[in-house]
């Protein structure tokens, strides 16, 4: 075995060798460079944190303005609703005032009327009373050669005629 | 290889200086630039030439840049769920421990004796192993006395000890507390080493077959190269995973070291 065979004549060698590079390894490449090395790697995930949070924000003012736009939008469409139901309102009451006043009118004209055509009944009646009871005094005076008084007549078919 | 046919499996681990040899010197200690040595300078360049080329630091990375990143977060994630907060400033230390193994593993892996380069794994000798066995244990026992003081001597006295134990339990702890760099060197160095003898052994039976004849080429060679190719893909696995298990088992003793209990 080389290793041990050799030993006494290869170690001072072999150790001062191996002490150089390793020694130029740590100082060059491990100090010198791994440090760098891992700042750059540091520094990336820094920016993509960074850059991941000013998304993040904006996100979040994207979705505020739109919360507000929404909260915008929807009192507005309460006011548009509002006003046309006020509107509605307004308007079913002045149909309802006009639509009275209507038929406020068109109740006095058939009061009007009917008071009318009552006067003509009444008239009608005592027409007909007075043609009755002349008639009715006319048949005595014939039948039975009777003269019946005018009021007596009148008061007889009066009987008659209302029960 | 010696005379045709002969395969020596324990070649692969032979040390040969390349230049130094004799002048480079300190206090009296050879330490020439052998080709371990070279092999670390290799990992060490090709490991430079891919941290440097991810680390342009744009924001917006290309595939290259997202290697490095995932391989310093593989290490941040593995520091961050074993020690917790406080293991942030071990990134770098864990990152060029796990990385220079890892390098150092696969690239004695890879199959350049085909173009008669002969790769040499400088993990699978304990003297390199050993180096970063120590410098963590010794990093963990600094932050363990700096952080504690004497306090620290309480990691072998683990919670729910029963009274009637405490003659035992503190002694197995620091038992198993001093194994610890050498459990760190040699798993390492016996990992990469079993599998390039495996490897070698393979060929050696390969090409041993091969040349006694085409039945024997048959019956035992294309078996042992079917072997070979399943085991090179498990070689890269442990590859991986033992530069994992350093990385891992480092950053547990330093969790113990940081936040004792």
């Amino acid at each position: 075995m080389p290793q041990i065979a050799q030993l006494s004549a290869t170690y001072a060698s072999q150790i001062f060798w191996a002490l150089i590079f390793f020694g130029f390894v740590f100082f060059v490449v491990g100090r010198g460079f791994v440090p760098k090395v891992q700042a750059t790697v540091a520094n990336r995930d820094k920016q993509i944190a960074d850059d991941l949070a000013a998304a993040e924000a904006a996100r979040r003012a994207a979705e505020a303005e739109e919360a507000n736009w929404a909260a915008t939008s929807n009192k507005q469409r309460a006011e548009a609703q509002a006003l046309i139901a006020k509107a509605k309102a307004e308007g079913t009451k002045a149909s309802e005032a006009r639509l009275a006043q209507a038929a406020s009118v068109i109740d006095a004209r058939m009061a009007e009327a009917d008071a009318r055509l009552a006067t003509a009944r009444a008239q009608a009646l005592t027409e007909i009373e007075t043609v009755a009871s002349e008639a009715a005094s006319d048949i005595v005076a014939r039948l039975a050669g009777l003269s019946v008084e005018g009021d007596a007549a009148r008061a007889a078919v009066k009987e008659v005629l209302h029960g | 290889m010696a005379e045709q046919g002969k395969v020596d499996p324990m070649h692969q681990f032979m040390i040969e200086p390349l230049f130094g040899t004799d002048q480079w010197t300190i206090a009296g200690h050879n330490i020439a630039f052998t080709n371990s040595a070279l092999w670390m300078l290799i990992s060490v360049g090709v490991l430079f030439a891919f941290v440097a080329g991810g680390a342009k630091g744009q924001t917006v990375p290309g595939r290259w840049q997202v290697m490095v990143e995932g391989l310093v977060g593989f290490i941040d994630n593995l520091l961050a769920a074993n020690v917790g907060p406080k293991g942030k400033k071990y990134v770098p230390y864990i990152f060029s421990l796990f990385s220079f193994i890892l390098f150092s593993n696969v690239l004695g892996l890879l199959p350049l004796g085909l173009f008669g380069i002969h790769p040499f794994t400088a993990t699978s000798h304990f003297t390199v192993t050993g180096v970063l066995a120590i410098l963590s244990f010794s990093i963990v026992l600094i932050v363990g006395f700096a952080r504690h003081g004497l306090h620290f001597f309480s990691l072998f006295v683990p919670h729910g000890t029963p009274a009637w134990l405490l003659w035992l339990i503190p002694f197995i702890e620091l038992i198993s507390f001093l194994v610890r760099p050498f459990s760190l060197a040699l798993r390492l160095f016996v990992a990469m080493m079993a599998g390039h003898v495996l490897l070698e052994v393979l060929s050696s039976f390969v090409i041993s077959s091969a040349n006694s004849g085409v039945l024997w080429g048959a019956v035992v060679g294309l078996p042992s190269f079917g072997l070979m190719i399943a085991i090179c893909a498990l070689e890269i696995l442990v590859a991986g995973i033992q530069a994992y298990v350093f990385a891992l088992l480092t950053s547990l003793y330093l969790n113990d070291a940081e936040n004792l209990h």
